[in-house]
């Protein structure tokens, strides 16, 4: 039978990397049921198939709050692993041990990983171990994993504690010790009916969670019991039972590490990053040196490397379809079928797949980025801004990319620490203008506002982020309502990224990416193959005018009439546009049946007035993104409903802004 | 006095938080319990958050939250 153990810390402890250490590549990345929470699992070293290792998401405390603090205690109480890992950063002791003295209270066997050691013994400063296994009593294991050094010491110590039965210290003392111990005499019996911790019970109570309560069945008589255990309680903490039990815990914490941990100054680490911030978070300094950081990374990633690696794969995927269609033709394949493979799924899984260079730059950057500490100071730096549309600092990065690609950028959000701020991001992010649609600013531009290219540009990038704006201001006064996580973040002490972190996080995100091409991409390039290219008979039609897709066009064209264009080759452009952004312009070139550049300008000029050229790149600007989008943010909302109801919101605000300025234009012109 | 109003550089001893909920116990468990010493290092940018140091690790947060702290001052810089 498979054990499972579970790893456990603070974020910014360095516990991905002892995870990467502890199970090298036999990782496997899925979400926790019913959340956007990753999970990863992974077999620990020379016990394949014996000892699971879950990852469970990085917190700082077990209060059910946020999703990934609700899925962690879930997990622990449910699922009941047979030992815990509960790794913490030495550099920060007090802390760290704040999580690990809630975590005493599961009754589950534990071992406690001290991780960069290194750091605290380079800076001159100690921690005595076998003090702290005492007063703890449980196994210590220093390690500094980044080095990987104590690996082997962390595997030992779980062989050994893992048949053992969980023996946890009493950390409570003071007038919460007294409420406790009453406390607990009158939910025992309930507790252990339901086989929940005891200890874990009653300081939920004490907390004052409500479903505590209901879930223990506590009657009327015992609840006035227990209030006025706690009323005494409070009376004589002189403060509130939530502050009370909080102080307990950071007493017994301050009583271990005066005894075992002995600081002589700040780490090396903490003085140099302290110096960094200098520079990086300096007042005037900070915000346009973020600027050209970002800019020099999507320099390297869209241009400068990308690009041409972008081209390279191009090269070889048309090389490849030309030699698969070859060998349909030698074949004797029916040309349907050819059409199939070459137009249809070949050139539509292709023309994804060609983004896969360009995720792979941006992904490596940004995972130095985070792991290196920096991406905790551009929440730093750009909250403020990002605070009055309900959202945080930490969103920004990922709506910055978006206006590379969105695709990458629905997959950052997976950084944000918050399930609420994370949906919020993935909704908003498509509104920032990407690289897919500047061929359509071009066409327009050219056979419409010739002269006045930068301001046309300008208008539409502002206008992605007004609505962005004023979407998140609507979401967060209507579905997402409620109190956002709270902005208390910490600011971790620069670190140099590990190659193996950073390598295995770009595979990660590369091998979704593909799999999702060769999936969701894949059918999706089929349907849109067939309605390109059967008529309402379902013979072949070599004509697209004649298509089913065409025929779809014509039918939702008047639906555009109050934005100004009701032509059915605008509305079926806008629906190949779903494939992939860049489609718009092919479409429209096919079935104006435009040779030149000359003919293509006069046809535009036939389907659009200026404004109506106008309100349509503003439509393609805001409405549902490309199918790989889509698929992005399906991933990542983990919900077909959720996803499907999101670019319907897109596309249902497209709509409105569109015909707004259609008809106020209107008005003027 | 509240931890918004400290200027940088300057050590002060926090007396109590208040405020409710979901917030109250964030910053409580982050460490900023009653009797802590925080430091305060820094102001980002566009006036908003701030930086601190306490319990050995650095931290950020708004200045809107950080008048929930009321604190005395230990040592000016």
């Amino acid at each position: 039978m498979i054990k499972k153990i579970a790893l456990i810390g603070n974020q910014n402890c360095g516990k991905t990397t002892l995870f990467n250490a502890l199970t090298g590549s036999s990782q496997h990345v899925g979400n926790f049921p019913g959340v956007t929470v990753e999970q990863k699992t992974g077999f620990i070293k020379k016990h394949k198939d014996e000892l699971e290792l879950i990852d469970l998401p990085g917190i700082y405390s077990l209060s059910p709050y946020t999703s990934e603090e609700i899925v962690s205690i879930r997990y622990l109480l449910e699922e009941k692993p047979c030992l815990i890992i509960n790794i913490i950063d030495a550099t920060n002791m007090e802390r760290n041990l704040y999580l690990t003295t809630q975590l005493l209270e599961l009754n589950i066997p534990m071992i406690l990983v001290l991780n960069m050691m290194d750091e605290v013994i380079v800076s001159g400063n100690s921690i005595d171990i076998d003090g702290l296994k005492e007063r703890l009593e449980m196994d210590i294991v220093p390690i500094s994993a980044s080095k990987n050094e104590g690996i082997e010491d962390v595997i030992n110590a779980i062989e050994k504690n893992l048949n053992q039965s969980a023996h946890h210290i009493d950390i409570c003392h003071g007038v919460v010790h007294k409420a406790i111990h009453s406390i607990s005499h009158i939910v025992e019996q309930s507790a252990q009916s339901l086989h929940l911790p005891l200890r874990y019970c009653v300081t939920k109570i004490i907390e004052g969670d409500d479903d505590m309560y209901d879930k223990l069945h506590i009657d009327q008589g015992d609840r006035h019991i227990i209030e006025h255990i706690l009323e005494k309680m409070e009376e004589e903490a002189g403060t509130d039972r939530e502050a009370a039990l909080v102080d307990m815990r950071y007493s017994f914490i301050e009583d271990v590490c005066q005894h075992t941990v002995f600081i002589e100054s700040e780490t090396k680490e903490q003085i140099r990053s302290e110096k960094i911030d200098r520079l990086l978070t300096h007042k005037y300094l900070g915000i346009p040196i973020f600027i050209l950081i970002m800019l020099f990374i999507f320099y390297l990633t869209f241009s400068l490397i990308g690009a041409p690696l972008q081209d390279l794969m191009d090269m070889l995927i048309g090389q490849f379809s030309d030699w698969v269609i070859h060998l349909l033709e030698t074949n004797g394949v029916a040309y349907w079928l050819r059409s199939l493979v070459g137009d249809g799924i070949l050139a539509g899984v292709g023309s994804v797949l060609s983004f896969l260079p360009v995720i792979v730059i941006l992904f490596f950057f940004l995972s130095m980025l985070e792991d290196s500490g920096y991406m905790a100071r551009v929440a730093f730096v750009m909250d403020k801004a990002l605070r009055k549309i309900g959202l945080s600092g930490r969103s920004f990065v990922p709506m910055l990319i978006g206006f590379g690609c969105s695709v990458p950028a629905i997959m950052a959000t997976r950084t944000l620490s918050s399930d609420r701020d994370r949906k919020m991001t993935i909704i908003l992010t498509p509104f920032m203008s990407c690289s897919a649609k500047l061929p359509i600013y071009g066409m327009i531009i050219a056979a419409f506002f010739p002269h006045k290219a930068p301001l046309v540009m300008l208008t539409i990038y502002c206008i992605g982020i007004l609505v962005a704006i004023i979407s998140a201001i609507l979401l967060k006064n209507t579905i997402f309502i409620g109190e956002p996580v709270p902005f208390v973040l910490e600011l971790p002490a620069y670190r140099i990224p590990t190659l193996k972190n950073v390598y295995l996080n770009v595979l990660d995100k590369a091998k979704d990416f593909i799999h999702k091409a060769f999936t969701i991409i894949f059918m999706a390039s089929i349907v849109i193959w067939f309605l390109q290219s059967f008529n309402f008979t379902f013979d072949f039609v070599s004509d697209s005018s004649q298509s089913i897709l065409a025929a779809i066009g014509s039918f939702v064209s008047p639906v555009f009439a109050p934005l100004g264009f009701n032509d059915w080759r605008a509305s079926t452009a806008l629906m190949t546009g779903i494939t992939a952004k860049e489609s718009v312009v092919s479409t429209l070139t096919v079935l104006t049946q435009s040779s030149s550049t000359v003919a293509f300008n006069q046809a535009l000029a036939g389907i659009f007035t200026p404004l109506s050229a106008f309100t349509f790149l503003v439509f393609t600007v805001l409405y549902m993104p490309c199918v790989a989008a889509f698929a992005a943010t399906r991933r990542e909302l983990h919900s077909w409903i959720q996803a499907v109801l999101t670019v319907l919101f897109q596309t249902g605000m497209a709509y409105l802004v569109a015909f707004l300025i259609y008809q106020i234009g209107h008005l003027f012109i | 006095m509240t931890l918004d109003q400290m200027s940088p550089q300057t050590l002060v001893q926090i007396v109590a938080v208040n405020g409710k909920g979901l917030l109250r116990r964030r910053l409580l468990e982050m460490g900023l319990t009653p009797h802590t010493f925080v430091k305060i290092r820094k102001v980002a940018p566009m006036g908003d958050p701030i930086e601190v140091y306490l319990r050995s690790y650095v931290l950020t947060l708004r200045k809107e939250d950080a008048s929930l702290i009321e604190v005395k001052v230990v040592e000016h810089d």
